[in-house]
């Protein structure tokens, strides 16, 4: 058993710090150097205090019978955990011991712009040997992290926590904590993963649908997928075995354990750092509290399993009463493999996993054909409350409103047309890099995750996060905007607007200063997008009226709709992205560009 | 927007030595004491609501231009480098890929053949340079047929590259061909290769392939292939005869060890139509041919 090398009691907090700057006396650590001699080590340490330094080298890794080169950070993967406290100056400092340019993007802060740590956008990056400082002050708490914004350096464990305690007391109480951070381990190159997904559509999957499959599903059904040159089975582009899943750096071969003791408030804070992997994260037998939602505190809600999107994060609390040894399971959203680690009382004793759960298919309404009513999903919450239109500059109108919700038999698809292009709004280049349009987008805000909307226990959704505050901000949206998901599966090419970042690099979506916008967007694709701004959080249209969550991240289904608010108060250019790795690599990605103040 | 920015931008460019990054001199400097000092940005020194430029409006649609603000906080010309990266790095990445298709040895009556059937490409998503390569021939004899593309490639839609270039025949009397083609995914995912071929003699032809890829298990792949090749005229030193010159079914199953290489085995009958029949009879051929086939599959 491989214990957590970062437990963390509330009552004894480890002042790790120390052992860093002990080590001023002994020998140099090889990742403070460049490239590692000996292996990358699995887990993390912790870092605090007015001064941060982070050293990126590169080594080998190691989890289970699979090793490969992976990019470390102070010589672990994940990066070390970084515990600021609500108000106070830091100096992160990046070393880049690599060979080529390195970023560090810190995910989910407010900061200025210049050292959110997008190179090309937000600054010029950190060249090979050199270290760049971002002095900020701390105005957030929550749970947060950090990754790189070079390359696909990220896949390669370029990655990390970053927790902020609250100024005050802590509304969430809790005795002990874990971070629980999911990702992914490769031996391939990250770019030639990208390769494979440019020239082999499928590659990854060992889930295709075959003349000899288990799928619950109709030949003609079949053939009316066929018929579209679609794929069933897309529901992760890269997927096990090509990947392991990890927690803290730990595969499911490490036998992580987290101890807790009985009766205590056990807080995870949830943190998906995968590149590409959505998680449904559940401990059979406990119940979770969710607690927060990309660091944003909110009203406690209760279930059995939650769907994480990448680059989401989210707190929950267990508690068990009990002795007791509980599975943490964060099974891929594809059910292609499952990152594990064990919750015990019991030193040494291992947790039974559950089996992985049958795949799940896409259907009709992920093809943007409406149809499944969401409200069934709905525990108890109203709807989506109304907007109110007649206030709303309406150039962008929705189609979808005026139609009736499409037949779900579907099964004259044949003559359905799956890419009408006459339902897009102008600012949508049409060309091959878009292959289908969403004929009726539904708001699925109450969806709770491809494959977990048949469970029979209680699963998250979006409508069912209230935030703790009311009114993050009171007005009425002064202007509505729509943003269409857009892609070709088979070419691989992702973008917004059917434009990708390399053709609008130089034509940002512009903000004026403090402004009010709403935003719908529209997801004209087969795959669920966690689309990610920077600098900046955003309100998203749940339903839950005074109490929309703030999150930085939000998963917009297949074939559906998502809608935020945001007010601009954040000045400067900030990315706006797809969070899956490779699609923003394929160009779904744009600047929002947010005017500076006027003079007073 | 843009005057603040031009404005700061003179004020940056002064004050950029001192937000310069710095070296770490890994080697000397021990890990724990302080790095070299990078100076954080003094924002008392740029104030980005200076009174002299215009207030912009609170539309956003009366601002233009490209985003900007990093340049007057590093320089204009310390982001050029890493901007241009970003945009190449997010959406222009150009592939080389490499595909054998057929690479097979055939048993048939008489004499054993061979045959290959490759293509690649080199571009982006719109834009490629597409090259193929076909030729067959019998063991114990001159290779029979043998011919190269170097096409132009476009994607027109979501599922169809539009191609035109040249054919150089490599055998018999070698000829030049004019190629005008489309290349994609059909629905039902039948793979298309059609293309049209005027020759330097004024010929013309014409040749469409299908393939399908049937999934027996996540490994296991039937393939069904059809080809027939079609000429406006009779071309009697190439043995080809007005209308439907050839016809080939073909039946492949492979097994992709992994999907870059896949070993299979198949059958393929020929059959040479019309006129073309008529040649190969005058020329003491049998115009219809079953060939056995074991080969390869596979890309880079």
């Amino acid at each position: 058993m491989i214990k957590s090398n970062l437990t963390l009691s509330r009552r004894k907090m480890i002042g790790s710090l120390a052992a860093l700057a002990g080590t001023a006396a002994l020998p140099m650590p090889a990742w403070a150097m460049g490239k590692m001699k000996e292996p990358i080590r699995n887990g993390m340490d912790q870092l605090s205090g007015p001064e941060v330094d982070l050293h990126i080298s590169s080594g080998l890794f190691k989890t289970g019978a699979r090793s490969g080169h992976a990019i470390a950070v102070n010589g672990t993967v994940p990066g070390p955990l970084i515990r600021l406290r609500e108000g106070q100056n830091v100096r992160l400092n990046v070393h880049n011991m690599l060979n080529e340019d390195s970023s560090v993007h810190w995910h989910g802060l407010l900061l200025p712009f210049q050292f959110d740590g997008v190179p090309g956008l937000s600054f010029p990056g950190i060249k090979p040997g050199y270290h760049f400082t971002a002095p900020f002050t701390v105005r957030q708490h929550g749970t947060y992290w950090w990754h790189s914004h070079s390359g696909l350096q990220e896949q390669m464990g370029h990655y990390g926590p970053l927790i902020i305690d609250p100024a005050g007391e802590d509304p969430i109480a809790y005795d002990r904590e874990h971070v629980i951070l999911l990702s992914e381990f490769a031996a391939m190159h990250p770019h030639e993963i990208m390769k494979k997904l440019k020239v082999s559509e499928g590659y990854f999957s060992q889930q295709k649908t075959t003349a000899s499959d288990d799928y619950d599903f109709s030949g003609e059904d079949r053939r009316m997928w066929g018929g579209m040159r679609m794929m069933p089975t897309d529901i992760a582009d890269v997927s096990a075995p090509t990947y392991t899943y990890m927690i803290n750096g730990h595969g499911p071969d490490d036998d992580l354990e987290l101890p807790f003791q009985p009766g205590e408030r056990v807080r995870l804070r949830i943190i998906n750092g995968s590149a590409m992997t959505f998680f449904n994260v559940r401990l059979p037998g406990l119940p979770m509290t969710v607690v927060q939602a990309d660091g944003q505190n909110v009203q406690p809600v209760e279930v059995d399993e939650l769907q994480i999107g990448v680059a989401e994060t989210y707190d929950v609390i267990v508690q068990s009463n009990k002795d007791g040894t509980f599975a943490i399971a964060a099974e891929a959203m594809d059910r292609s493999g499952m990152a594990q680690a064990t919750l015990t009382s019991r030193p040494g004793e291992r947790a039974e996993f559950p089996a992985l759960r049958a795949p799940p298919l896409l259907s009709m309404t992920d093809m943007g054909h409406g149809g499944m009513d969401d409200g069934d999903m709905d525990h108890g919450n109203e709807p989506v409350a109304a907007m109110d239109h007649s206030k709303m500059e309406h150039r962008q109108m929705d189609h979808s409103e005026t139609q009736t919700a499409a037949p779900m038999a579907g099964h004259d698809m044949g003559a359905m047309d799956m890419r009408d292009t006459s339902l897009l709004p102008d600012t949508v280049k049409v060309g091959p890099g878009i292959d289908m349009v969403a004929m009726n987008p539904q708001d699925r805000t109450g969806f709770p995750g491809l494959g977990l909307d048949t469970v029979p226990h209680r699963v998250l959704n979006y409508r069912m996060l209230r935030s703790i505050d009311m009114d993050h901000d009171k007005r009425q949206p002064d202007r509505e905007m729509q943003l269409h998901l857009t892609g070709n599966m088979e070419r691989y090419m992702w973008s917004f607007d059917g434009k990708k970042f390399s053709a609008v690099g130089d034509d940002p979506i512009r903000f004026g200063y403090d402004e009010r916008v709403r935003v719908k967007l529209v997801n004209d694709t087969m795959m669920a997008h966690p689309i990610h701004l920077h600098g900046m959080f955003f309100e998203v249209v749940n339903g839950q009226g005074h109490h929309q969550p703030k999150k930085h991240t939000v998963i917009v289904q297949p074939g559906s709709s998502a809608t935020f608010d945001v007010t601009t108060d954040e000045p400067g250019d900030w990315a706006f992205h797809c969070h899956l790795l490779y699609h923003m690599h394929a160009g779904m990605m744009q600047t929002v560009s947010v005017e500076f103040p006027k003079a007073a | 927007m843009y005057r603040i920015i031009t404005a700061t931008l003179v004020l940056s460019t002064a004050t950029t030595p001192l937000m310069a990054q710095h070296v770490d001199h890994g080697a000397h400097q021990m890990p724990g004491s302080p790095p070299a000092e990078s100076k954080p940005v003094d924002h008392s020194q740029m104030d980005h609501s200076t009174g002299d430029a215009p207030a912009p409006t609170s539309s956003p649609v009366d601002q233009s231009g490209p985003p900007r603000a990093a340049d007057a906080i590093w320089g204009a010309e310390a982001m050029r480098a890493s901007r241009k990266a970003l945009y190449d790095e997010h959406g222009e990445m150009a592939l080389f890929w490499f595909q054998g298709d057929r690479a097979e040895y055939r048993v048939r009556d008489g004499d054993d053949g061979y045959l290959w059937d490759v293509q690649g490409y080199y571009g982006g998503d719109i834009d490629k340079f597409w090259f193929k390569s076909e030729g067959e021939g019998s063991f114990d004899a001159p290779i029979e047929d043998a011919e190269i593309q170097a096409l132009y490639s476009r994607a027109i839609a979501p599922f169809f590259d539009l191609q035109a270039g040249i054919r150089q025949d490599l055998t018999g009397p070698a000829r030049t061909h004019a190629v005008v083609g489309i290349q994609g995914l059909l629905p039902y995912m039948f793979e298309l290769d059609a293309a049209a071929f005027l020759s330097d003699k004024g010929d013309l032809t014409a040749r469409i392939e299908a393939e399908y890829d049937q999934r027996i298990t996540q490994r296991l792949i039937l393939q069904p292939r059809a080809e027939i090749n079609l000429s406006a005229q009779d071309i009697p030193e190439l043995g080809i005869g007005a209308g439907i010159d050839n016809l080939e079914l073909g039946l492949r199953l492979r097994y992709e060890i992994i999907p870059e290489f896949a070993p299979y085995i198949g059958v393929e009958q020929e059959w040479k139509l019309g006129g073309s029949q008529d040649f190969a009879r005058t020329d003491g051929e049998d115009p219809s041919v079953t060939n056995y086939v074991i080969g390869v599959r596979f890309w880079f």
